[in-house]
């Protein structure tokens, strides 16, 4: 694992956030959603980092469109199909839900720039999608379905499932063994599969790949302006560089 | 009642490589060109943020709102035929400089074969060599007819590369010196020659070194930053209409390009065109824009859509096999691959431009023996090295799960060490693969969608396995440690990219009864109306369009100019 991602911002203004404010005076008081935050971040703050550096302040690390509890289920799903191992961080290291999240508030999330006009007709597989609803419907629908699941199979829910359960319900989606009336399993299975990988390797100006160790875990250079004195040599790596480092020219 | 505007020489639907070419030849000679352009402006300071895969690769920035308009498809005429509601086999091109934009710049010239396939099929095999439901066609036009305007093309976007051994004859070399060669390219290389095949680097719009054509266009070197199909180039290296064709048109005073503009329908007056209709789609405004002469330089669906919505031409009937608009659609099998894994390798497979690759077609046309095949034709075999960005390319060993742990470690391991070789399978036209206007969906402006109905056939299937199985042996020959191709073909999928290498539906020939236009792109049923692009391949070949498109445009724009002056048909 690099040094980089040892220091990566973790989880970082929330906790933080949710400290510094006040809200977490007596925690009590707050109660509900934030307080199940609170549970939550005290867990995630039992892995021995230590916070050695100022607060990132990470602006981006906020929710446009999930619940918290969308959010949590989302972040164990994706690092069960991106986990961390001695490579780097799984999606949840690399930000994915938040990614996931930001996406689902805008035009992908909206479907703005598809086709939506009725009439809906079932399809041959070819055809490709031919539903009415949204991408944002189908994560509603797909997430509470998760963890139905995850009730009806566990009786627990699903981010409190050990890794192997999670699996196991994953792979009840991806193989369509369940049935469902409202949406396809095995596509809102490859929805999440791919909106994990796209979390895990768009540039980081949309809020996953965090701090382009998606990019360093794979050797790739992020956005470079010219490969000519390498282009006809053998491998070598390069320090990648975000979209963001051209804003300075 | 549309607002009409003074009458000008020629405006032109669509401007993209077609239309920016025509523009470019036809202001030159003086004449009064308008462009009107449905999608928006485009420049090279538009792609500053352009390395984003996510944006440009995933979300189509370049593309077509398929929120607006999309096609229909179904596989054959039993089945009920649903919008392509999301991208996926096929990417539309939007905005000025149309698909010429965000291509890869591979840039080739069919044989000499795929323009007299149909007599030198049955004159070498005999006529059972095709099956009976197998429409193809002559192009009314040979190769050595057309070479003059291949020529012409290629000067003017500078392509580079290599001769092509197993080709037609070329009156010059390529303007500029070919691409650099990767160490996969070397590896290709050495395991083809090995196999006493043909390799070539391929031609390329990808500048090779700084160029100045002969309209006096200076452009600079590719970078070879990895950032080609789907992207516009922010330096100008890529060979792009805006880049080229476009300010030479406007430098001449003779062209005006209006942005915004969607041509509703080609105008009618007796035999002739008058004008169009267009949807100025800022104010929402119809305005009547009257012309001597109409070229419809549109992608294959718009060019098949506005002659059915403008009644011109006779409608491709496939119980009959009578009519021509939107006959013969065309696409390209481009699944006959394999996939290489190295595990001791390791390449640069970041780095790369968008026809950077090498190329053999020893099994493309009729370079290699069908006799005993179950098939015609065949395709290029491609080893591309176009930069493989990191979301789009996961590629793990057959075998291997698609998430998870296994999954992680081994995209990861692979993702410098993985190559793909490709077969780039040919199209043939089959009486039952067509396009027409859907009687259901309907664009934003209420006018029906193109319908596709096409599917594989036993060619198709016989021939990717074909391909497949020899580009397995090319990366056998190169040492990868495990290799995995394709074994069956299946059905087309509207919902898995494959190219946008659409063709057919305003085909050319030499005969009315049997095609839309002649060799000079221009109506047989409309001598005012020229047609041009992918639309006029009577069938696609085992390569990539755009070479074909932009000299049929340079031929076109000499048809043009020959009516202008004497008017009737011009051959």
């Amino acid at each position: 694992m690099s040094e980089e991602h040892k220091e990566s911002p973790e989880s970082i203004s929330r906790r933080k956030f949710i400290r510094n404010t006040g809200f977490t005076v007596g925690g009590l008081a707050v109660g509900g959603i934030l307080g199940s935050l609170l549970t939550r971040q005290d867990k995630d703050s039992n892995n021995g980092k230590k916070d050695t550096h100022a607060e990132a302040g990470n602006f981006n690390e906020a929710l446009m469109y999930f619940t918290p509890e969308q959010f949590r289920i989302t972040e164990a799903i994706t690092e069960r199909i991106f986990p961390e191992d001695d490579l780097g961080p799984g999606a949840k290291g690399l930000g994915v839900a938040y990614y996931i999240d930001h996406q689902l508030a805008g035009d992908w999330g909206f479907n703005a720039r598809e086709y939506m006009q009725a009439p809906f007709f079932v399809g041959e597989k070819v055809q490709g999608y031919q539903g009415r609803l949204k991408r944002r419907n189908i994560f509603d629908i797909g997430l509470r379905e998760i963890q139905n699941h995850s009730m009806a199979v566990y009786k627990k829910n699903f981010t409190d499932l050990k890794g192997e359960e999670q699996d196991a319900i994953l792979k009840d989606f991806e193989g369509d063994k369940i049935q469902l009336t409202t949406i396809s399993p095995s596509g809102f299975f490859q929805m999440l599969r791919s909106a994990t990988l796209e979390g895990a390797y768009s540039d980081p100006l949309y809020g996953g790949n965090r701090n382009m160790d998606g990019w360093k875990m794979r050797k790739y250079p992020g956005s470079q302006m010219a490969y000519t004195t390498i282009i006809d040599k053998d491998f070598q790596e390069v320090k990648p560089q975000s979209l963001k480092s051209h804003m300075n020219h | 009642m549309a607002r009409k505007l003074p009458k000008v020489d020629v405006v032109i639907i669509g401007v993209g490589w077609a239309g920016g070419i025509i523009a470019s030849e036809l202001t030159k000679k003086g004449l009064k060109v308008v462009g009107l352009e449905k999608g928006k402006e485009r420049k090279t300071e538009d792609y500053f943020m352009v390395h984003d895969e996510l944006r440009y690769a995933l979300r189509y920035e370049m593309m077509q709102d398929l929120s607006k308009e999309t096609i229909t498809f179904r596989s054959n005429e039993k089945i009920r035929a649903l919008p392509m509601r999301q991208y996926g086999s096929f990417l539309i091109g939007d905005g000025l400089g149309g698909s010429g934009v965000h291509w890869n710049g591979q840039t080739f010239r069919f044989l000499p074969y795929d323009f007299q396939i149909r007599s030198q099929t049955i004159e070498k095999y005999g006529p059972n060599k095709i099956p009976a439901d197998m429409t193809i066609q002559d192009w009314g036009i040979t190769y050595d007819e057309l070479e003059p305007y291949y020529d012409t093309f290629e000067k003017m976007a500078g392509i580079s590369g290599e001769e092509n051994p197993l080709a037609g004859k070329r009156s010059s070399k390529y303007p500029t010196p070919a691409l650099k060669k990767t160490k996969a390219m070397e590896l290709f290389t050495d395991a083809a020659k090995k196999l006493k095949l043909h390799p070539y680097v391929q031609p390329a719009a990808n500048l090779s070194e700084s160029y100045t054509n002969p309209d006096g266009i200076s452009r600079a070197a590719c970078q070879y930053c990895g950032y080609c199909e789907r992207f516009g180039c922010e330096y100008g290296a890529k060979g792009d209409p805006v880049v080229t064709v476009i300010p030479v048109a406007l430098k001449t005073g003779n062209f005006e390009i209006r942005t915004h503009s969607n041509v509703r329908r080609i105008l009618k007056t007796g035999d002739k065109t008058s004008g169009v209709i267009y949807i100025d789609e800022t104010t929402g405004e119809e305005i009547e824009q009257p012309a001597d002469i109409v070229v419809l330089t549109g992608f294959v669906f718009s060019n098949v859509k506005l002659l059915l919505l403008s009644n011109i031409g006779t409608p491709y009937d496939p119980n009959t096999g009578k009519g021509s608009v939107g006959k013969n659609y065309a696409y390209q099998v481009r699944k006959g691959n394999a996939v290489g894994f190295f595990d001791k390798k390791k390449f640069n497979n970041f780095a790369g431009a968008g026809a950077l690759g090498m190329i053999l077609d020893d099994y493309n046309g009729d370079n290699f023996d069908h006799t005993d095949l179950d098939f015609i034709h065949g395709g290029m075999i491609i080893l591309g090295q176009t930069g493989q960005r990191p979301i789009q390319n996961n590629t793990v060993p057959k075998g291997t799960p698609s998430w998870g742990p296994e999954f992680k470690k081994t995209s990861l391991k692979y993702a410098n060490s993985v190559l793909t070789v490709g077969g780039e399978g040919s199209s043939m036209a089959f009486r039952h693969h067509f396009l027409d206007l859907d009687p259901v969906y309907k664009d934003e402006y209420g006018d029906p969608l193109v319908r596709i109905t096409y599917d594989f056939e036993d060619q198709d299937r016989n021939m990717a396995k074909f391909l497949a199985s020899k580009c397995a042996d090319i990366l056998k020959e190169m040492g990868a440690d495990q290799v995995d191709y394709m074994q069956e073909l299946g059905p087309y999928d509207v919902a898995s990219y494959q190219s946008t290498h659409n063709t057919g539906g305003v085909i050319m020939g030499s005969d009315p009864s049997t095609s839309a236009v002649n060799s000079y792109l221009q109506m047989w049923e409309m001598d005012n109306l020229f047609v041009v692009g992918a639309s006029a391949f009577p069938q696609n070949a085992g390569y990539n369009p755009t070479g074909t498109v932009g000299a049929l445009a340079y031929r076109a724009a000499e048809g043009i100019l020959k009516y202008r002056d004497a008017g009737g048909q011009v051959v």
